[in-house]
């Protein structure tokens, strides 16, 4: 029996099959469903099983096939008034490609969404993970409860990895019931200083706001906007609303917006990065010191900027070809959409120290010693 | 429990080890008189003991790199320690090891409120993290009941939790940054003050690595803002599997409390009868805290005691003041005391899915029966991770030994349905040897992989986490 919960044939006959693979020889290229496919592709992998899920709603958790797509998982926890906390981003649009994510690509790219600045990322929200590695093992890590501790921690290890330890075949998700109401507090016209000054005061209230993010002036005449999100028990959401509007009074008048429809598209789009679709350009997603963020911009001089996560998230569109980590001193910056030469020639990923660099070396010459899977992958 | 031979080559070069090691961090902060290394002879499993060879007190992390790099070079193996409040023994030395203690490194090197990150040396307890930023609205969510006194290190070796991480997560969900020093004496920075680290979450990795990766002498951590308030509800019930769903629909309902913490009778009866605390005489008693302002508690605790009335219970107390919010708090932070009262205890901590919380009691109760030995059971409901508290006499011949079996079989239950050995205090040695029953050997050769990339020669806090079996061949590796 698996240790992420109940025995689970079509999982377990990919896994026995794909290792089998694996150790005859084959290279794979993980593609999940193709939304972030960055690597050389190499080989085929298998079609992993798209409909085994094992949920239990009164234990907020979910063991599903790597698989399953993020949409089928997010409208199987909506019936039971639940969803994915890290909000799932889906940039395909954004990239320029036509497919729905799979809770694999999801959980390999640690993507997460606007919440992660109070809730946690992705990685935060991941109980268990089986993945094949690159020597034909199948291996399980932690499970699927809450608490866990036993043994090192390749759940963590795994999420994020981009396939380059292994192909992950099942995951267990935290879940995270749905707020009965969802408002958003908008402040126009502040500089970027400003309105960092103003995500960063909200985050400091004892208010709960879940997200903070901040949008330049459009070119179709809309203010520059400061959005504050905060998410509860109406009673709870208004009496804070309230409390949140004095305790940023110093930054000017502020807006609520109150229509659940328009907030759902909102923050959607700021977690999809939409507003990037359709502007040509390069576009760059960095981590930095929210405080460092807003003279990070001015230096580098974007297109457009979306600051999300308190400014502690930034998306920049840059004109082609830009290193928008020359102007960096610290966090990191992943390139994210680009022609094919200037990926070649700046690197999706970030360099990192030596020291970090020859520990992941080590750590993918023991999962994939042969690189069978993912190929020049984040190196 | 088994414990590899030590090493008699490094016995024997004792006088050079600790000259070296005088000659980097001055008389003071070597240890190696054999009355004064006792001091470091356990942690919390105080069972279990055994002086190290010399026991150091380094104040920096080039302080740090200098011992394990003079220990690299001679081939000793290192046992990192924070406060020594283990209670799985993670802190155990070996006759033949060095321990490395952080207790001298407690600055607090940044608060930045803005970023909401405070950036510490590891020796800190957790409560000062929270006593530094405090004043100004924030506080460090992990908070394990040894608090007072464990440090920051030792936190994130076990990757800690505590009462409140229901709602606020662990250690490693609140962990940013770090400056560790490796077995060969290397030292490396991973993460920052930034969200999210890059490239392979090495973080990650580290966090709950029990001293096996490397020693983590600098941490940044997440700060949050205060909550306006917090108070709780008590809830008793006659029955256990009641007391049971009622936690599951709390859950379902969309409430998310702070904590849900979980009391059985025989754990009733002691505390009451230690403190009294005025707790109902019941089978099974709930206390569950929401936070926010006044208005946001009242509505919480409304739509939770709308719940529980469902289930019948034999008793709701909400609480309206600070006074009885401690009142109802009394009990439940006396029980390991009061459980004490009674004799020697042992305490377990496997995590178990919250729906199979009335089995796995039952099934407890059977095996108490069994052995003839008492269990006792206090643990956080909402996450399923359970305490039970077994009863022994040491001074008993047999005693200790029949209480780690009946351990180990409940934590062999709490895996067989679902479950996990250990949710917050680690494996260390004590649950070293039921890791098998956890995880494959495939799974724990992938574990031991890791650490021979941090720690090719197997050096740091040796036969721990891993069956000893399992880890045999690399450990000769020395």
């Amino acid at each position: 029996m698996s240790i992420l919960g109940a025995n689970n044939p079509a999982v377990a006959a990919w896994e026995a099959q794909l290792a089998e693979q694996v150790r005859a020889g084959d290279t794979h290229l993980i593609t999940g469903a193709g939304s972030s496919r960055i690597g050389l592709a190499t080989g085929v992998a298998l079609k992993a099983p798209d409909q085994a899920w094992d949920y239990d709603a009164s234990a907020l958790t979910l063991t599903t096939s790597a698989g399953v797509p993020v949409d089928v998982i997010q409208s199987i926890l909506a019936k039971e008034g639940q969803r994915l906390g890290f909000e799932p981003p889906n940039l395909a649009p954004m990239l320029g490609r036509d497919c729905a994510g799979t809770i694999g690509g999801l959980v390999a790219t640690n993507a997460s969404g606007p919440s992660r600045v109070t809730v946690g990322a992705c990685r935060d929200f991941c109980l268990g993970v089986g993945f094949v590695d690159g020597q034909g093992r199948v291996i399980k890590n932690g499970g699927r409860v809450m608490k866990n501790v036993t043994g090192l921690d390749l759940v963590k290890l795994m999420a994020g990895s981009h396939g380059t330890l292994g192909l992950i075949t099942e995951v267990s998700l935290k879940t995270q019931p749905i707020p009965e109401m969802i408002v958003t507090l908008v402040v126009e016209g502040l500089s970027e200083g400003e309105a960092v000054a103003a995500m960063s005061a909200a985050l400091g209230t004892p208010y709960s706001v879940t997200g903070a993010a901040h949008l330049r002036a459009d070119k179709n005449g809309a203010p520059a906007r400061t959005l504050i999100r905060i998410e509860g028990f109406e009673h709870s959401v208004t009496y804070r609303t309230k409390a949140l509007q004095n305790a940023l009074a110093g930054f000017g008048a502020s807006d609520v917006i109150w229509d659940a429809g328009e907030n759902a598209t909102l923050w959607a789009s700021i977690r999809d990065v939409a507003r990037f679709q359709d502007a040509m350009g390069d576009v760059w997603r960095l981590s930095v010191k929210p405080s460092d963020a807003p003279k990070l911009v001015e230096a580098v001089l974007p297109e457009d900027v979306i600051y999300d996560w308190g400014g502690g998230r930034l998306w920049l569109l840059t004109k082609p070809d830009t290193d928008v980590r020359a102007y960096m001193k610290a966090g990191h910056a992943t390139l994210v959409r680009a022609s094919d030469a200037t990926k070649q020639a700046l690197g999706v990923f970030q360099p990192e120290n030596a020291v970090v660099t020859k520990i992941s070396a080590g750590l993918r010459g023991k999962f994939d010693p042969m690189q069978k899977f993912n190929r020049g992958m984040m190196s | 429990m088994q414990m590899p031979a030590p090493n008699t080559d490094v016995l024997s070069r004792k006088p050079e080890l600790v000259s070296k090691l005088r000659a980097v961090l001055g008389g003071q902060a070597v240890i190696d008189a054999p009355e004064e290394v006792k001091a470091y002879e356990c942690d919390a499993l105080a069972a279990y003991r055994c002086p190290p060879l010399v026991a150091v007190l380094p104040s920096t992390t080039e302080e740090v790199a200098q011992v394990l790099r003079i220990c690299f070079e001679m081939g000793v193996p290192v046992v990192p320690r924070g406060a020594g409040t283990s209670l799985a023994g993670g802190a155990l030395p070996t006759s033949d090891c060095v321990i490395l203690g952080v207790a001298r490194m407690r600055d607090v090197l940044e608060v930045d409120f803005p970023n909401r990150v405070i950036k510490v040396q590891t020796g800190i307890t957790n409560l000062s993290v929270t006593g530094e930023v405090e004043s100004d609205g924030f506080f460090y969510a992990p908070d394990p009941s040894s608090q007072l006194a464990c440090a920051i290190a030792g936190n994130i070796a076990m990757n800690s939790g505590g009462a409140h991480c229901l709602k606020y997560g662990v250690t490693t969900n609140n962990l940013l940054g770090v400056k560790m020093v490796l077995a060969d004496g290397e030292i490396v920075d991973i993460g920052g003050d930034h969200m999210d680290a890059s490239g392979l979450d090495l973080l990650g990795v580290i966090c709950g690595s029990e001293g096996q990766l490397g020693i983590v002498t600098e941490a940044t951590l997440r700060i949050l803002p205060k909550p306006e308030g917090a108070r709780p509800v008590l809830i008793g019930f006659d029955n256990n599997e009641v007391a049971g769903t009622c936690v599951s629909d709390i859950i379902k309902s969309g409430l998310i409390p702070v904590a849900i913490e979980f009391m059985d009778r025989p754990c009733i009866r002691a505390t009451e009868d230690f403190a009294k605390a005025g707790y109902p005489d019941c089978e099974a008693l709930l206390i569950i805290e929401v936070e926010g302002s006044d208005a946001e508690i009242d509505d919480q605790l409304a739509r939770i005691v709308t719940i529980a009335e469902r289930h019948n219970p034999v008793e709701i107390r909400e609480s309206t003041s600070p006074e009885e919010s401690a009142r109802i708090w009394l009990g439940r932070k006396s029980a390991f005391g009061a459980m004490g009262q009674l004799g020697d205890y042992m305490c377990l901590d496997g995590t178990i899915p919250v729906g199979e919380l009335p089995y796995v009691l039952k099934r407890i109760g059977e095996l108490s029966k069994d052995y003839g030995l008492g269990v006792g059971n206090v643990f956080h409901a909402g996450d399923g991770n359970m305490h039970p508290l077994i009863l022994y006499n040491a001074n008993k011949e047999g005693d200790l030994e029949k209480c780690e079996a009946l351990g180990a079989d409940i934590l062999r239950l709490c895996v067989d349905v679902g479950g996990c050995l250990t949710g917050e205090h680690g494996v260390g040695i004590e649950k070293r040897d039921l890791m098998t029953h956890q995880y494959t050997l495939d799974d724990l050769e992938a574990q031991m992989n890791v650490k021979d990339v941090f720690d090719p020669s197997w050096m740091l806090n040796p036969a721990k986490v891993f069956p000893l079996a399992a880890s045999t061949t690399r450990r000769g590796q020395l």
